[in-house]
C-alpha cells in the first residue's frame, strides 16, 4: 500500500551516539521505528531531534499517551515526529511508572502545537507536563471531578452514577463556566454578587487535580 | 495594538453634490476605537458562526481582540475510550461520527490503520474505490466549508450553489453505502460493498458538470471586493508558524508549505494519479479559500482518473483473500459447516491483529487525519488515538485572533474549517 519503508530509522545510530544510556531501547513495529528514551532526558532528545543537522524533525505530528491493560506496565507518553523536508517519521516514547509521579517536561517551548495536545493528554490521563504555561483541562470541563477518562481504571460509564452527574450539573455555579482569569477581564469579578465572590475566593470551583 | 485600515473601492448608494456616486473608504479601525477598558465578549457555544458548539471568550479593546480563549468539549463523546471496548470493524461506525462532513475518508483511514497492523495489502479495485471515497469526501467537505464561510461573511448565494452540488455527491454516497452520513463504508481488508449499477455514470456526470459550479464560485468570490476586504491579510500565519503550530492540510499549504500527505507519503497509489497540490503564499483567510477551491478541482481530476481505472478493473475483487479478516460468502456460511464456524468466530471473536502498533495518516479534507492503534494481540485495541486535524488546526486560533477585529474572528474561525465532532471527539 505504501512505498517501501526502511526497516529502522537512520536516526537511531546518531541518537545513541549523542545520548547513550538515555536511549533505553528501540523497536520496529509495522515498519515504524519507536525510540524509548528516559523520561528525564525526553525534552533534550526531542530538542536535539528538532534542530540537529541531518535530523530536522521540525514537525510535531501528535502527542498522546498509552496505558496498557497490564497494570504493571508503565504508561507511555508518545511523540510522533516528522521531518517535512526529509519526509521521515520517528516515534519517541517515554515510560512513566504508574507508582511514580506522572510527570514529563513540556515541549511547548519547542513546538507551539504541543499546547493543546499536552492539555488533552493531561485531561485524559492526568500526566503533568512541567513547564506548560496553561495546563488546564480541555475536553472535560474545568470542574470535572471524576478523574481521567482514558485511564484503564476509569470505568466506561464514569465513576459517578447518572443521578450524581445530573445533580452536579444542576448544582454547578454559573460563574464556573468562566475561569478566574476570564472573570478578571472587564473587572467582572467585582460586579459579581458577594456570595459568588466568596465561593470563588474559597476556590470552590470544583476538583482540579 | 494593531491598527488596520481597509480601503475598498466600495460604491455606496447615494450621490454627492456633483451628482457622482459617493465612494466611501471602509475604515475598519482608525485607532480611536480604543477605550482603554477591556470588554469580555462570549461567543457560543450555541452560535451559528462558530460552526458547532465551540465557545470563544474574547477580551476586546474597542473592536480589537486582545485575547481569545477557546473552550471545547461540549461535544466530547469519548470515542477513543469507546474504541478500546470494540473490535476493529466495530470502530468504523465511530469514525463516521467524528468528522461527520467526510465520513467515508475517515472509514478509509481506519481500515488502513488496522490493515497496517495486520500487514494486509488491499486489492487494486479496493484502492481505486477508496480513492474515490476520499476525493468525494474532500469535495463535500470543502463545499460545506465554502458555503458556510460565505454565509459568515455575508455571501448567501454560493452557499446554495455549493449545497446543491454537495447534494449530488450525497446522492451518490447514499447509492453506494445506503447512508448520507453514517456510511461505514470500509471493512478491514476491503469494503462493505462494491459500487452499485449506475454509480459510475452518476459520478462521471458529476465530474463533467462540477467544474462549472467551481467556475461560478470563482467568478463570485475571487475578485470580489467585499470578499477580498474581509479575507486578505486576515489571520495570516507564516510558514514557520504554521509548521510550529503543527497545522496540516489546507491551513498548512495556504501558508506556503508544500506538504500534502498524498504526495509526500503516498498511500492508496496516490503517486500514480496526476494531480497538483495548490500552495498559498500569505497564509491568510483568502489564501485558504484559494487553496480549498483549487483542491476541489484537483479532486475532480483524481475522480475522473479513478473512474477510468475502475472501468478497467470491472469485476475485480474488492476484498482481500484473507480468512483472518474477511467473512466467507453468505451462501457458504448458510450451507457449509466450516464456513459457518468461520463466520461465527469472525463475528463473535473479531479480528485479532498481532501485538504491535501502527500509525496511519491520510490527507483528509481538514488536514492530516491520523489513527494510531496499539494492539496487545487481542480483538480490541489497547489504545485508539485519533490525530484530529481540526483540533490541532484550531489550536492556532488564539494566535491568529490576536490583534484582529471582532468581525475578523468570524472569518478566521471559519477559515480553520473545524467540525466539532472531531475537535471534541
Amino acid at each position: 500500500m505504501t512505498a517501501a519503508i526502511p526497516a529502522i530509522s537512520p536516526s537511531i545510530a546518531p541518537l545513541r551516539a549523542e545520548f547513550g544510556g538515555a536511549i533505553t531501547r528501540h523497536v520496529v513495529s509495522c515498519g515504524d521505528t519507536i525510540v524509548h528514551v528516559h523520561r528525564d532526558r525526553a525534552h533534550d532528545v526531542l530538542a536535539w531531534l528538532k534542530d540537529a543537522p541531518g535530523q530536522e524533525f521540525n514537525y510535531l505530528t501528535d502527542i498522546t499517551a498509552v496505558e496498557y491493560r497490564d497494570p504493571e506496565r508503565p504508561l507511555e507518553v508518545v511523540w510522533q515526529l516528522r521531518s517535512l523536508g526529509r519526509k521521515a517519521d520517528l516515534r519517541v516514547k517515554a515510560e512513566l511508572d504508574q507508582r511514580g509521579p506522572l510527570e514529563v517536561r513540556s515541549v511547548w517551548d519547542l513546538w507551539r502545537g504541543a499546547d493543546w495536545l499536552e492539555r488533552e493528554v493531561y485531561d485524559m490521563f492526568g500526566i503533568v507536563f512541567a513547564g506548560h504555561p496553561d495546563l488546564r483541562r480541555i475536553l472535560m470541563w474545568e470542574t470535572y471531578a471524576e478523574g481521567y477518562p482514558l485511564r484503564k481504571n476509569f470505568p466506561l460509564r464514569g465513576h459517578f452514577s447518572r443521578a450524581e452527574q445530573t445533580r452536579q450539573a444542576l448544582a454547578a455555579n454559573p460563574e464556573a463556566h468562566y475561569s478566574m482569569e476570564e472573570l478578571s477581564i472587564a473587572e467582572a469579578y467585582q460586579e459579581l454578587p458577594a456570595d459568588m465572590r466568596e465561593r470563588l475566593a474559597r476556590g470552590e470551583r470544583g476538583f482540579l487535580k | 495594538m494593531s491598527v488596520r485600515t481597509v480601503e475598498l473601492e466600495l460604491a455606496t448608494p447615494g450621490l454627492d453634490a456633483d451628482g457622482r456616486p459617493t465612494r466611501v473608504p471602509l475604515s475598519a479601525m482608525d485607532g480611536a476605537g480604543s477605550t482603554g477598558e477591556p470588554m469580555l465578549v462570549n461567543i457560543g457555544p450555541q452560535h451559528p458562526a462558530t460552526h458547532g458548539v465551540l465557545r470563544l471568550v474574547l477580551e476586546l479593546d474597542g473592536e480589537t481582540v486582545k485575547r481569545c480563549i477557546p473552550h471545547l468539549g461540549y461535544l466530547h463523546s469519548g470515542f477513543e475510550k469507546l474504541g478500546e471496548y470494540r473490535q476493529y470493524n466495530q470502530i468504523i461506525p465511530l469514525t463516521d461520527r467524528t468528522d461527520y462532513l467526510s465520513p467515508m475518508a475517515n472509514n478509509v483511514c481506519l481500515a488502513m490503520a488496522a490493515e497496517k497492523l495486520m500487514g494486509i495489502e488491499v486489492t487494486e479495485r479496493c484502492q481505486v474505490l477508496r480513492v474515490i471515497a476520499c476525493e468525494m469526501s474532500r469535495i463535500i467537505s470543502h463545499l460545506v466549508w465554502l458555503g458556510t464561510t460565505g454565509i459568515d461573511l455575508g455571501a448567501y448565494t454560493p452557499f446554495l450553489w455549493s449545497f446543491q452540488e454537495r447534494e449530488r455527491v450525497y446522492d451518490l454516497q447514499e447509492m453506494w453505502t445506503g447512508a448520507r452520513l453514517t456510511t461505514s463504508l470500509t471493512r478491514v481488508g476491503g469494503l462493505m460493498a462494491d459500487v452499485p449499477d449506475g454509480f459510475e455514470d452518476g459520478l462521471r456526470e458529476f465530474t463533467r458538470t462540477f467544474p462549472k459550479t467551481l467556475a461560478e464560485v470563482d467568478t463570485m468570490f475571487t475578485r470580489n471586493a467585499i470578499w477580498i476586504g474581509r479575507t486578505q491579510g486576515v489571520g495570516a500565519l507564516t510558514a514557520e508558524e504554521a509548521i510550529n503550530y503543527s497545522l496540516s492540510g489546507p491551513m498548512l499549504r495556504a501558508s506556503g508549505v508544500d506538504y500534502d500527505v498524498r504526495k509526500d507519503r503516498p498511500y492508496l497509489d496516490y503517486e500514480t494519479y496526476d494531480f497538483d497540490v495548490p500552495v498559498g503564499e500569505h497564509g491568510d483567510v483568502y489564501d485558504r479559500y484559494r487553496v480549498r477551491l483549487e483542491e476541489m478541482s484537483q479532486s475532480n481530476r483524481i475522480l475522473e482518473q479513478a473512474l477510468d481505472r475502475l472501468a478497467r478493473l470491472g469485476g475485480a475483487p474488492i476484498n482481500v483473500d484473507d480468512p483472518r479478516v474477511i467473512l466467507p460468502p453468505k451462501s457458504l456460511a448458510m450451507s457449509d459447516m466450516e464456513s459457518m464456524i468461520h463466520h461465527f468466530k469472525q463475528v463473535m471473536e473479531g479480528i485479532k491483529p498481532p501485538a504491535g502498533e501502527a500509525y496511519v495518516g491520510i490527507e483528509n479534507p481538514k488536514g492530516e487525519l491520523g489513527y494510531y492503534f496499539v494492539s496487545d494481540g487481542t480483538a480490541k485495541p489497547v489504545r485508539w488515538r485519533i490525530r484530529p486535524p481540526s483540533f490541532i488546526n484550531l489550536a492556532s486560533l488564539p494566535k491568529m485572533c490576536e490583534g484582529a477585529l471582532l468581525s475578523d474572528v468570524i472569518a478566521i474561525n471559519a477559515s480553520v474549517d473545524i467540525v466539532m465532532g472531531e475537535v471534541d471527539r
